[in-house]
């Protein structure tokens, strides 16, 4: 720690105080939940009660981090709050080994409010030190990579394998995968088509602009409809198409299965990737265009050459949004059998096993948080160009 | 114009539908197979809209509520500390997917129509807060100095200048948190909550096209109403903050 850098930062910093109010709630709070099956009632414990002498050790250190997090500077409650998120995790893991007999596959113990809260506390501490910090994009860049890195790595080390989460995991670990790449592929297949379709709709309503208020005002109001109204009118609208146009089914379209929520992804991704091009386009400064018909540049050329790659920066934040949005969308493709990380999702709500839920739910979080966040530092990375032009 | 006779006539259509859902039955019969019942009766679907709007508007109207009075807060010189914070929160909270919001509120409040509200509450949040700091923050420093300047007290900036003026931005906050929280309270009914997702996945597990597409059709004019009404009065504020400024 550097006590000049402390030094610049008089007092003590009230949103750590708030860090410290959430994660020392969450030590009160059960840890875990330990139950006998799947099915019984649970038992809240504390860290102490899971982990005995260690568990004392763990939570004083989760006190002492928290509170040093009000009096450091940045950089310092950087390291300390991955610390903290590193400690809660590996004693989730830990707690969970202790209290597990060895070799019983019925017992189950899963994580607790204290957990959360204690995880939430340090994530937004990591939050606050990184936007005190405005770090470069290249160190982001390394964060984020590290970040995902270092997860995988606790993952596959198997430290957590006896937490009832894992346990779900390991008991369809080939079904995870396969729903796993079911979720991408409709997520990245519904952006691929909506860019294939949406990047020339856009560029014809900006050059034809009669056409615009109705072509957005149809997009709009798909935007508007309830996602699971939209999905489960697609499937018997193209269980009807299947069925009834010749050739349809043939080509693969179906009533069932991933289709029609690749439709209703693809049809929700419009709008942005549409309004985008034509904001991006529209955003072109008019001297841009006059200079390339100065250079003789037809209006196709202009399009292409220069107006078209000074619209990137809108186009990708298009992208983020549509990316973001179908990650989370896809979702509810498990419930009109879809598959991806719904099926656990509206499975495990319908045989009220939560473990099985957050099967589903937290890759889904994990994932759109990190395209987010990806996108978001690319997005950054294009800033200057987009102030050269 | 024509949009606006459009959604009259959906309202008209969309009222005598909830009205008397029976006189539409010889419509819908065409989609149903063996003899299917056209029009979901076993609750009746104007209480079944009636919930969900209700769950809807108290969600957030709460979260409207709370959003601006935390957005005033870190906006204040004492509250400057959590700005940063705040900021990050708010676009990193939007980037979890409701449905799964949805989902991980279950094991900690269980099923039915409470824990929904309150998962719609928590995600509401979000767009209201982040609009409302970018309302407020985004206000030219001259107009605070000159009612500065005026003499008017910190309380009375904030009530006849800063609020005000941020008015139009906030409300598409609220817009976007209440179409999000429309569509999010369908999926509600998969987790026990009264709404009008419940006809839609009556149809899917029965196979009833009918169901499905008079479930979707009543949210999707619901929300198509919600939006327009909310950018109406959107439009109206601005017109009116414009008319305060100038």
């Amino acid at each position: 720690m550097n006590p000049a850098a402390a030094g610049t930062r008089p007092g003590i910093s009230r949103p750590a105080l708030l860090f410290a109010a959430v994660g020392l709630t969450g030590l009160a709070l059960p840890f875990v939940q330990f139950r006998a099956n799947r099915i019984v009632g649970g038992e809240g414990l504390s860290l102490p009660d899971a982990l005995g002498p260690w568990g004392w050790a763990a939570a004083a250190l989760v006190v002492a981090v928290l509170l040093a997090l009000s009096r450091v500077p940045p950089r310092a409650a950087l390291v300390a709050a991955t610390c903290g998120l590193l400690a809660v995790t590996l004693s989730a893991g830990a707690a969970a080994g202790a209290l597990v007999p060895e070799g019983d596959r019925i017992a189950r113990v899963s994580l607790g409010a204290g957990f959360w809260l204690l995880l939430a506390a340090f994530a937004l501490a990591l939050a606050d030190a990184l936007s005190r910090l405005a770090l470069r994009p290249a160190w982001r860049w390394a964060l984020l990579a590290g970040t995902v890195a270092a997860i995988a790595l606790i993952l596959g080390t198997g430290l957590l394998d006896d937490l009832s989460v894992m346990r779900e995991y390991a008991a369809r670990r080939d079904m995870f995968w396969r729903e796993a790449q079911r979720h991408l592929a409709l997520a990245f297949g519904s952006l691929g088509a909506a860019l294939a379709v949406g990047l020339p709709l856009g560029i014809v309503i900006h050059e034809a602009p009669r056409l615009r208020g109705a072509v957005l005002g149809v997009l709009n109001v798909v935007q508007t409809i309830p996602s699971l109204a939209l999905f489960g009118i697609m499937i018997p609208l193209f269980g009807w198409i299947a069925a009834s146009v010749p050739g349809a089914a043939a080509a693969g379209i179906a009533g069932i299965g991933a289709f029609p929520a690749l439709v209703a992804l693809f049809l929700y991704s419009l709008l942005p990737v549409v309004s985008n091009m034509l904001a991006g386009l529209a955003g072109v400064p008019p001297g841009v265009r006059e200079a390339a018909a100065g250079l003789g540049m037809t209006r196709a050329q202009a399009l292409a050459q220069v107006m078209i790659p000074l619209t990137l920066p809108v186009l990708l934040a298009a992208v983020r949004i549509v990316l973001v949005q179908n990650i989370g969308l896809a979702v509810i493709a498990g419930l009109i059998g879809g598959g991806g990380f719904g099926s656990f999702v509206f499975q495990g709500l319908n045989q009220t096993a939560m473990d099985l839920v957050l099967l589903g739910a937290l890759p889904t979080i994990a994932l759109a948080l990190v395209s987010g966040i990806a996108l978001d530092l690319a997005l950054d990375g294009l800033d200057p160009r987009k102030g050269h032009a | 114009m024509t949009g606006r006779l459009a959604l009259g006539l959906a309202a008209v259509l969309l009222l005598a539908f909830l009205l008397s859902p029976d006189s539409f039955a010889p419509l819908l019969r065409p989609l149903t197979r063996n003899g299917a019942p056209p029009v979901y009766t076993q609750t009746s679907l104007l209480s079944l809209t009636l919930s969900h709007l209700g769950m809807v508007a108290g969600a957030v109207l709460a979260a409207s509520v709370l959003a601006v009075g935390f957005g005033v807060l870190v906006t204040r010189p004492s509250g400057r500390d959590f700005l940063p914070l705040a900021r990050t929160v708010a676009s990193v909270g939007q980037t979890f997917p409701p449905v799964a919001v949805l989902a991980l509120a279950v094991p900690v409040m269980g099923f039915g129509t409470g824990p929904t509200m309150l998962a719609l509450f928590l995600y509401g949040l979000l767009p209201i807060f982040e609009n409302t700091l970018a309302g407020l923050a985004g206000l030219p420093p001259q107009v605070i100095e000159a009612a500065r300047g005026m003499g008017m007290t910190p309380a009375q900036r904030l009530w006849r200048v800063e609020l005000p003026l941020a008015l139009p931005v906030i409300l598409s906050g609220v817009r976007l948190s209440a179409v999000i929280a429309l569509s999010t309270a369908t999926i509600g009914s998969t987790v026990a909550a009264r709404t009008l997702g419940e006809v839609i996945i009556a149809g899917l597990l029965s196979s009833n096209t009918a169901f499905v597409v008079q479930g979707g059709v009543v949210v999707g004019i619901l929300a198509l109403l919600i939006h327009a009404g909310l950018r109406a009065l959107e439009d109206r504020a601005a017109a009116w903050s414009h008319a305060g400024r100038s």
